[in-house]
């Protein structure tokens, strides 16, 4: 019996990070806490060569790894985001470490292995190698939430993400383990040949504990209880961090898998899709009227956010599909600006956190009062910015799929929603000036520049992001 | 004499499964038997997959109970390791006390 060699080139990218955060824990072990620094702009340097890595590779759809690696344009896609994302929410992430005196050289290291894990996660061609990703990634995860280890809200927020997440990764395992033994497969491809456009009992089964694993992880209703507790407690750039790279590669994750393991049961999935947006869209409009931290607020709003790029899902169409992944990177980019200019409220050499901090930032910041003011509008999805045409995509495919409650729903309950978008605009232009915020970080100021640039550009030339999406839709299949 | 068939195996996992959620929600007292609980899930799974894997003639269920053994290590020194630093600074691990946040 010879061994064969798997072809290792398509995980390129996942090799670069995994065995450069390897080398890095040595560096990092042998000089000390004086190492930061050098662990930091490698880690960057890691993931920009992933990001290089996929950008300069082959095109094409190859399976790997007898099966349970796939390399296609979806994944291509995802993975880009998703490193572009880790790679600015470390870049900014800088100048908070330095002022809370938690320069480590762990920090960086854990988000290159979560992003490794996502990347797994992302590319993922059967049940095993979904689980291992998944659990890389969030066991990184919850480290970094905990991160402050002297702080009580930070290791409040890791713990409380620590038990629902071993939860949630529970209840997947647990489908997994009903759709292994109800088609006795775990490959992607193999369990749409068991099925035969029929899914038993057991299947539908173990489908509902998969899907509740994944709302977990992208927080959606019912599963989003975890969202805003982490969200305020963790540290600010975890919670840029946790806001961007890991909901896209859990969105991107849930996509592949319904789309690619079970796309003849459509029927099947989508009630579940259909309900965990409705709810998710709903309680993510409502539940932030009352809030008065923004890093709260920010959680309900990515909560309502997931709920929309869930109606593309539910359509189950490669419109759908692309809808999901437009509106996916257009939050992503919006998200990353919001939790900048949140990064950048500080006064008098201490972060705040409260809406109301925000008052006479017109007068005293114009430049980042206006870009803030564009970042909510988008959120909100008023148009030309590009939340709206987030927004567009994913409503235009489910009126295509005849989901016409579900858009009207989705229409009214983003109308609720950017009451409190507004407010924080209203806020920053009318309410009695506080004294100025400090002044911003270079990083802060490019992020937050580049991502309103994108927000109130992106109709004049959508074409790129849309195609790209259009190709990695149809990759799929 | 009855013989055991994949059904009995699904069924204890099944209970175990089930108390493993209910001791994660129901409990109000520590954070330890939530962890105790988490085990419980894992276990669970794992009794799932190896039947099914037995009962099917299909190893691949056997490498994922393995796997699942491994993180279930991780994840268990992990969770400690968030709890002794949540107790320094809480002074107490009651389930019940973890409510900084909230709303």
């Amino acid at each position: 019996m010879t061994a064969h060699v798997p072809a290792l080139m398509p995980a390129l990218p996942e090799l670069i990070l995994a065995s450069g955060a390897l080398l890095l824990v040595l560096i990092g072990a042998l000089r000390g806490e004086s190492s930061h620094g050098f662990v930091h702009a490698s880690s960057v340097l890691l993931l920009g060569l992933a990001l290089l890595a996929i950008a300069l590779g082959d095109g094409g759809t190859v399976v790997t790894f007898n099966g349970a690696f796939i390399n296609d344009g979806f994944a291509r896609f995802m993975k880009i985001a998703a490193l572009a994302a880790a790679l600015v929410s470390l870049v900014v992430s800088q100048g908070y470490l330095q002022r809370h005196k938690v320069e480590v050289f762990e920090y960086p290291l854990l988000v290159v292995l979560s992003t490794t894990g996502m990347l797994v996660m992302i590319s993922a061609h059967d049940l095993i190698a979904l689980y291992l990703g998944l659990e890389l990634s969030s066991l990184s995860l919850y480290v970094i939430a905990a991160f402050r280890r002297d702080d009580l809200r930070s290791t409040e927020a890791g713990l409380k993400y620590f038990v629902l997440g071993a939860l949630s990764s529970g209840m997947l395992l647990y489908g997994a383990s009903l759709i292994y033994g109800f088609t006795g497969a775990v490959e992607f491809g193999a369990i749409v040949k068991a099925l035969h456009g029929h899914a038993p009992t057991g299947v539908i089964f173990g489908l509902a504990f998969l899907m509740a694993g994944f709302a977990f992880k992208i927080s959606a209703v019912p599963f989003h209880m975890w969202t805003p507790d982490v969200y305020e407690g963790a540290p600010t750039p975890v919670t840029t961090f946790f806001a961007s790279a890991p909901k896209l590669a859990a969105m991107a994750m849930t996509v592949r898998v319904v789309m690619t393991a079970f796309p003849d049961v459509t029927h099947e999935w989508r009630q579940i899709v259909v309900f965990i947006a409705l709810g998710s869209m709903v309680l993510g409009a409502f539940a932030a009227i009352g809030q008065t931290n923004i890093k709260r607020l920010l959680a309900y709003s990515s909560i309502g956010h997931v709920g929309y790029a869930l109606v593309g899902l539910s359509a189950g169409t490669d419109a759908g599909v692309q809808g999901v992944v437009v509106y996916m990177s257009i939050y992503t980019v919006t998200t990353l600006g919001a939790f900048a200019c949140v990064l950048g409220m500080r006064r008098d050499g201490h972060y705040v956190e409260d809406i109301n901090d925000l008052a006479g930032l017109g007068r005293n910041n114009p430049a980042l009062a206006f870009a803030l003011a564009m970042i909510m509008f988008s959120l909100a999805g008023i148009p030309p910015l590009a939340g709206f045409f987030a927004k567009w995509y994913v409503f235009v495919a489910a009126v295509e799929a005849k989901f016409y409650a579900l858009a009207i729903i989705g229409v009214l309950s983003s109308v609720v929603g950017a009451f409190y978008y507004l407010r924080i605009v209203k806020i920053v232009y009318f309410d009695d000036a506080k004294t100025a915020f400090d002044p911003l970080d270079s990083s802060l100021k490019a992020v937050i520049l580049v991502s309103s640039l994108v927000i109130f550009l992106f109709w004049l030339y959508p074409a790129p992001l849309v195609n790209a999406a259009s190709l990695a839709a149809s990759s799929l299949h | 004499m009855m013989g055991i068939g994949l059904e009995h195996y699904l069924v204890v996992s099944a209970i175990l499964f089930t108390l493993g959620v209910f001791g994660i929600f129901v409990n109000r007292k520590n954070v330890i038997v939530i962890l105790m609980s988490v085990e419980l899930i894992l276990l669970a799974v794992n009794i799932n997959l190896v039947a099914f894997s037995s009962f099917g003639h299909n190893l691949v269920g056997q490498v994922f109970a393995l796997l699942i053994l491994t993180v279930a290590a991780a994840e268990a020194a992990i969770g400690l390791a968030i709890l002794v630093v949540y107790y320094r600074n809480r002074g107490s691990i009651a389930v019940e006390d973890i409510n900084m946040m909230k709303g």
